[in-house]
């Protein structure tokens, strides 16, 4: 945190040029890990067609294969944009359709995540005897695999409200994925916002107490502000894992739809590129969610004049 | 802070004690009392008693807080015990034991969180006593709720067949935990953090690939990895390799991300130092900067002990021979033997908690010196 912000101060070099190199040099990284991964396959085509191809062919072929090993990177862009700017937004090709029911579960899951963590927060640090019983579990909760018991919510859970409570498939599937979020993404807010609600001074606590604030107004007044800054960096912790549990929810009830959804499909069939162009977009989606709750965060500290 | 306001939770357990004495355990049998149990139910009742004038007389004494711990006990066992008798039609009397129970452990639980944090051995077994008990009771009262209610076995299993489950399959579980455990695991979480830990050093040195490399990591450590999972089965083929592969790739970017930040958290005055010493930049960098790396070193350690397991499994849902961790999840799940992938999830769980303990006491034996360690 400190460090950051005097980072920050100290107005570093530039950070474009750098960016811009090093990921320059990965794409052409890329381009030479294409080839070699793809040559002995690119040969084998060549040789069942009974051609010698010469060096820029075999290169060529490399960069143009159906299912290669490793798409290239220009291979992986013209899918993405065919499939989001040529095909319709509501057709099952789609990548934007199908990021946006893997999007509606992540947020859906995160919202209500962050309002059980916050429940949490508030219970744990108002009552001891939950901060020394609940808190350890809440810790150690998170060195215990949790998306391994994915399959077995979303299986259940889709059952359950499928079967029983006469849900539609894909509600239930939606609630089965958003219930994963949830429960990925309640850990980091809990244990962020403990550390935020307990942040403030004794001295401000004990100022609270001399205007005779009762506790709900010192949790509003001073707890609730000082904890806003460490809110926000969990939040982001907190949307990444919520996007993570809301793709691994999508593997096992044979959902048809999500990008988690793609990537399985992409691998029983063998089609990389579609693979590798829901990878990026999961990617970009993940770099979207992170990048507007971090300047959500950064406006609303500077609103309350808390930026240095 | 609390010491004149008293507590509530004996009171109203006594109001709970005289409940479960005059209401019936059966509803289908209104002169079945916990009384009429013969002597171990009168047992109970006088011990309960004893329990709560105990805990109302002489808060914060050993004594009371043993009896307060045998009374809650020896209540939770007898309402475990007249289960399998009462399933299905439970009566009033019976829930007055357990929550009078409860309501003895929780009782026990608040004395227990206002005595003094002790240092050493003493202080140390308080702060585990706590959690062990929170857990314990989730099991116990998970057992009554799921026999009492007769929940569906596929939904959630009691703890009871869950621990059975897992007697009966140990050679399954074990083989499975090697699979995932020591092949993928092991493998893929020292390469990850060795790598990330020699091209965090690289890094460090040229300042170019430092601004340049380090946005990008960070980007990298923000997205879901385990995507890559089908792609490193295609490459690396079903068995661990491929597993360990993803591990890899999730573990690298939060090492690189820490270590470069360790790395230059030493104060610009010890460098001075070092550099008045004459010292050349392998003896600062071994002497100074990565003994004070090692925390933030011992911090990627940490998030990767969990990272790495949950890779691996999540992994092993795009196909693996058929032993690990992960298919079996994925496998029983699809048969609806949901406690065997409950008895999965408890060796994970157990796993990961191991794990993370052997790399935090690795941590204090490695920076005993650091201030969060000192007492």
């Amino acid at each position: 945190m400190t460090t950051a912000v005097s980072h920050r101060l100290a107005k570093p070099p530039g950070k474009l040029v750098p960016v811009l190199v090093v990921t320059l040099a990965l794409i052409a990284l890329w381009y030479v890990g294409a080839y070699f991964m793809n040559a002995t396959l690119a040969r084998d085509a060549f040789a069942r067609a009974k051609k010698e191809p010469t060096a820029s062919e075999l290169l060529f072929a490399t960069y143009a294969m159906d299912r290669p090993l490793l798409p290239a990177p220009h291979q992986i862009v013209t899918e993405i944009w065919k499939s989001t700017a040529l095909t319709p937004v509501t057709s099952k090709k789609s990548l934007v359709y199908h990021s946006w029911i893997t999007l509606s579960a992540t947020l859906a899951g995160f919202l209500s995540g962050a309002l059980l963590g916050l429940i949490l927060a508030a219970a744990i640090v108002h009552v001891p005897s939950l901060d020394r019983s609940l808190m350890p579990w809440v810790i150690a909760s998170q060195t215990i695999p949790i998306v391994a018991i994915a399959p077995m919510i979303v299986v259940v859970g889709y059952n359950l409200m499928n079967g029983q409570m006469g849900f539609s498939t894909d509600t239930s599937r939606f609630i089965a994925k958003a219930l994963i979020s949830t429960y990925l993404s309640f850990f980091p807010i809990t244990v962020g916002l403990v550390k935020g609600l307990r942040s403030p001074d004794t001295i401000l606590v004990d100022l609270m107490r001399t205007y005779s604030a009762n506790r709900w107004q010192t949790f509003w007044k001073l707890r609730m502000p000082a904890a806003l800054p460490f809110l926000f960096a969990s939040m982001q912790v907190a949307i990444a894992i919520s996007l993570v549990g809301a793709i691994v929810g999508e593997l096992p009830t044979g959902a048809s739809a999500g990008i988690g959804a793609r990537l399985l499909a992409g691998s029983y069939y063998g089609q990389t590129v579609q693979i590798w162009s829901a990878l990026i977009a999961a990617s970009v989606l993940a770099a979207l969610l992170v990048w507007m709750v971090s300047l959500g965060g950064t406006a609303v500290v500077k609103r309350m004049g808390l930026a240095r | 802070m609390n010491h004149s306001r008293g507590h509530i939770q004996p009171w109203i357990a006594l109001v709970g004690l005289i409940a479960l004495s005059a209401l019936p355990l059966d509803a289908a049998d209104p002169t079945r009392l916990l009384i009429r149990e013969g002597p171990v139910g009168w047992g109970l009742v006088a011990l309960m008693a004893a329990a709560i004038v105990a805990a109302i007389r002489a808060g914060r004494s050993l004594a009371a807080a043993i009896l307060l711990a045998l009374a809650a006990h020896g209540g939770a066992a007898m309402a475990i015990g007249l289960l399998p008798s009462l399933a299905g039609h439970t009566g009033s009397g019976f829930w007055a034991l357990v929550l009078t129970s409860w309501l003895l452990v929780w009782a026990l639980v608040t004395e227990l969180s206002e005595w003094p944090r002790r240092p050493g051995l003493p202080g140390l077994v308080l702060s585990l006593l706590i959690p062990f008990l929170f857990g314990i009771w989730l099991l116990i009262l998970w057992q009554i709720v799921v026999v009492v209610f007769q929940v569906p076995f596929v939904l959630i299993p009691p703890p009871s067949a869950i621990g059975a489950r897992i007697a009966t399959s140990l050679p399954i579980l074990a083989a499975d935990f090697r699979q995932t455990f020591f092949k993928s695991v092991v493998a893929g979480y020292a390469i990850g953090c060795g790598a990330g830990f020699l091209v965090a050093i690289l890094v460090d040195r040229v300042s170019f690939l430092k601004r340049g490399l380090l946005p990008i990591g960070n980007l990298v450590s923000a997205l879901p990895i385990v995507g890559i999972a089908p792609i490193m089965v295609m490459w690396f083929g079903f068995d661990w390799p491929s597993k360990a592969a993803v591990v890899v790739v999730s573990t690298f970017f939060p090492m690189l991300v820490n270590t470069v930040t360790g790395l230059s958290a030493s104060q610009p005055i010890s460098r001075d130092l070092m550099r008045t010493y004459a010292a050349t930049y392998w003896q600062t960098l071994f002497k100074l900067r990565l003994p004070e790396a090692m925390p933030f070193v011992f911090n990627a350690l940490k998030i990767n002990s969990t990272l790495a397991l949950i890779a691996a499994i999540v992994a092993e849902f795009f196909g693996t021979p058929i032993v690990g961790m992960g298919f079996r999840i994925s496998t029983e799940v699809g048969r609806m033997n949901i406690d065997m992938v409950w008895a999965e999830i408890a060796v994970a769980a157990l796993a990961g908690s191991a794990f993370y303990g052997v790399v935090a006491l690795a941590e204090r034996a490695a920076t005993f010196w650091h201030p969060s360690f000192r007492t």
